[in-house]
């Protein structure tokens, strides 16, 4: 059991999202950074849907009440273990009666921490995922708040040699780190000096030429009222050459809208299953967990990507985390 | 059939079936969904049908397996409007019995406040707004928006209202409102700025059963009438 002593800015239980209700209009949800939230559980020997705590910026502070075996993976919001910091991207061990608590944000918006065994929380329409505004999923349909009670499962076989490795943890000391960690090809994306990739969206024609160039010249705010369903880009307000109403249809996590003010909303896990907003954009896969990683305040801007081109790289990417996962099972037999 | 598929970038696509809303359209993206719960293709994550379009999730990296055994060189997304157009090109049995659920609506009093108002604002009195809202022939085209939200169309315009100017920061679940041209009703608690005529007992939401939503697409609705007595008696059966 793990006890929560402070909140933090929002504190939710997250998967991989909770599909095969959009038709229902039931949101997906899910981890905003996919990326982060699977490599945690990698690290762990986790499913990769196994529910992670994603944390927002300011974190929440954390007493363990048994051992566990833990990691930290996202943006770097300063780990530390009862005042010692601790490092991301590892599995680590840490002993019952240990604290931990993140200090001042260095580097992106969302960290991810996942257990061995993963949280246990009722699942909701087969998910553990927090879907805020319908209080449903999650722990409680909520945001942890300070006092809550976490359980989290067993792992029906262990990373035995992680284990007897990290369990010899010095009597003075809290917590013992993995000795290897995940390599920067796939940690270095928390930082935003690239332009996120965008492919066109279905009414991308309808929109003024001077509109197409701005959106790709950029750059666009994220504004403070952005939130888990979406990001309002404020920048060149965005036109159509003529005036149009759309029959709603389906959007996506990535979806880029351009509501009659002009200002973009970019979508994201907690997105409606529908909209009515013409679609200037989409965008990659590959480029959400940057999106994800940014914060309100932050400047943005956007690069063309053909649709074949990001579904090429996409795959690309899926072969080498399929590499790194044999790569952490070898470390974790 | 006119229908053309489009990308809804790199993991999901688009059949569209046309651009107007008419229940012609509309049945075509049922069919279409109907053809595929059949079926239940291994590389399809789900689908969401809308108005006139049928999107479909698939699973990039499962189709790339699948490709890897043939030897051409295929984007997973080709690979997916392939087998769509194939799907969509069989005959299907399918034969959709016509649902038509009933919804009992206590109109007008405290939980339709805007009664007063979307009968004032197309000069009728009260009863004949509620008279004609009864009277509609109601077609759920698509569920979007909110969890269980029904996109009703068949409302008569003659009861049509323009949405509030300043919107309810809350509207309970249950209520039935007004919004230009649609009618529809709220399934959970949210902020909004239809005119509120009345408020149902039922559940249209519940996440706890299989079937989570009352209505799906296709569904025909009827609103009947009912006092403050039975919707009580309503809510407190159905808790």
């Amino acid at each position: 059991m793990i006890s929560v002593l402070k909140s933090g800015l929002m504190t939710t239980i997250q998967d991989t999202g909770r599909y095969g209700y959009q038709k229902d209009g039931v949101i997906v949800s899910g981890a905003m950074d996919p990326l982060a939230h699977r490599i945690a559980n990698l690290l762990l020997g986790n499913s990769a849907d196994a529910a992670t705590m994603e944390i927002t910026l300011m974190g929440p502070v954390l007493e363990f009440q048994e051992d566990a075996f833990i990691a930290i993976c996202g943006g770097n919001l300063t780990p530390m273990i009862d005042g010692d910091s601790v490092s991301m991207w590892k599995p680590l061990y840490i002993k019952k009666g240990s604290e931990l608590r993140f200090g001042q944000p260095k580097k992106g918006f969302r960290t991810y921490l996942s257990i061995a065994g993963g949280f246990q929380v009722r699942k909701v329409m087969g998910s553990s995922s927090t879907y805020l505004r319908a209080n449903m999923g999650g722990f409680d349909g909520r945001t942890l708040e300070k006092g809550d009670q976490l359980r989290f499962g067993h792992l029906d076989s262990q990373p035995q040699h992680l284990k007897e490795q990290l369990k010899t943890v010095d009597k003075a000391l809290s917590f013992k780190e993995a000795s290897w960690f995940v390599g920067p090809e796939f940690t270095n994306y928390t930082k935003n000096d690239q332009p996120i990739r965008v492919m066109p969206g279905r009414e991308f024609d309808l929109f003024t030429e001077q509109s197409k160039e701005d959106f790709f010249n950029g750059p666009f705010q994220i504004d403070s009222k952005s939130d888990r369903m979406g990001y309002r880009l404020n920048g060149t307000a965005l036109n159509l050459e003529n005036k149009k109403d759309i029959v709603s249809e389906a959007v996506t996590f990535g979806t880029i809208q351009v509501p009659p003010d002009g200002n973009p909303i970019l979508l994201l896990a907690d997105h409606q299953t529908t909209g009515g907003y013409p679609k200037i954009g989409q965008v990659a896969s590959i480029d959400l967990p940057r999106i994800a990683q940014m914060r309100p305040g932050e400047s943005v801007s956007f690069s063309p990507i053909t649709h074949e081109e990001a579904q090429r790289l996409l795959l690309e990417k899926e072969k080498n985390l399929k590499q790194l996962q044999r790569g952490i099972e070898t470390k974790l037999r | 059939m006119n229908i053309s598929i489009h990308p809804l970038g790199d993991q999901a696509l688009l059949i569209d079936f046309g651009e107007s809303i008419n229940e012609e359209t509309n049945q075509q993206v049922r069919q279409a969904a109907a053809k595929l719960d059949e079926q239940k293709p291994k590389w399809m994550i789900e689908y969401i049908p809308a108005f006139s379009t049928l999107t479909i999730l698939y699973n990039p990296f499962y189709i790339a397996k699948q490709i890897q055994i043939s030897p051409k060189e295929i984007l997973p997304y080709e690979w997916a409007r392939t087998e769509v157009l194939t799907l969509l090109s069989q005959s299907s049995s399918y034969y959709s019995e016509e649902r038509t659920i009933e919804i009992p609506v206590c109109y007008g009093g405290e939980w339709g406040p805007d009664l007063s108002f979307v009968a004032s604002h197309n000069s009728m009195s009260e009863e004949e707004v509620i008279d004609t809202h009864m009277k509609g022939n109601y077609l759920v085209y698509m569920i979007g928006f909110a969890p269980g939200f029904p996109y009703i169309g068949g409302m008569d315009k003659k009861i049509a209202a323009p949405r509030r100017d300043d919107p309810r920061l809350s509207i309970p679940s249950g209520s039935v409102g007004i919004a230009g041209e649609q009618t529809g009703v709220y399934p959970i608690e949210t902020p909004g700025g239809w005119q509120l005529i009345g408020r149902t007992p039922l559940k249209l939401f519940e996440p706890d059963k299989d079937e989570p939503s009352l209505l799906q697409a296709g569904d025909r609705i009827r609103f009947t009438r009912i006092d403050k007595a039975e919707y009580d008696q309503l809510k407190e059966g159905g808790q």
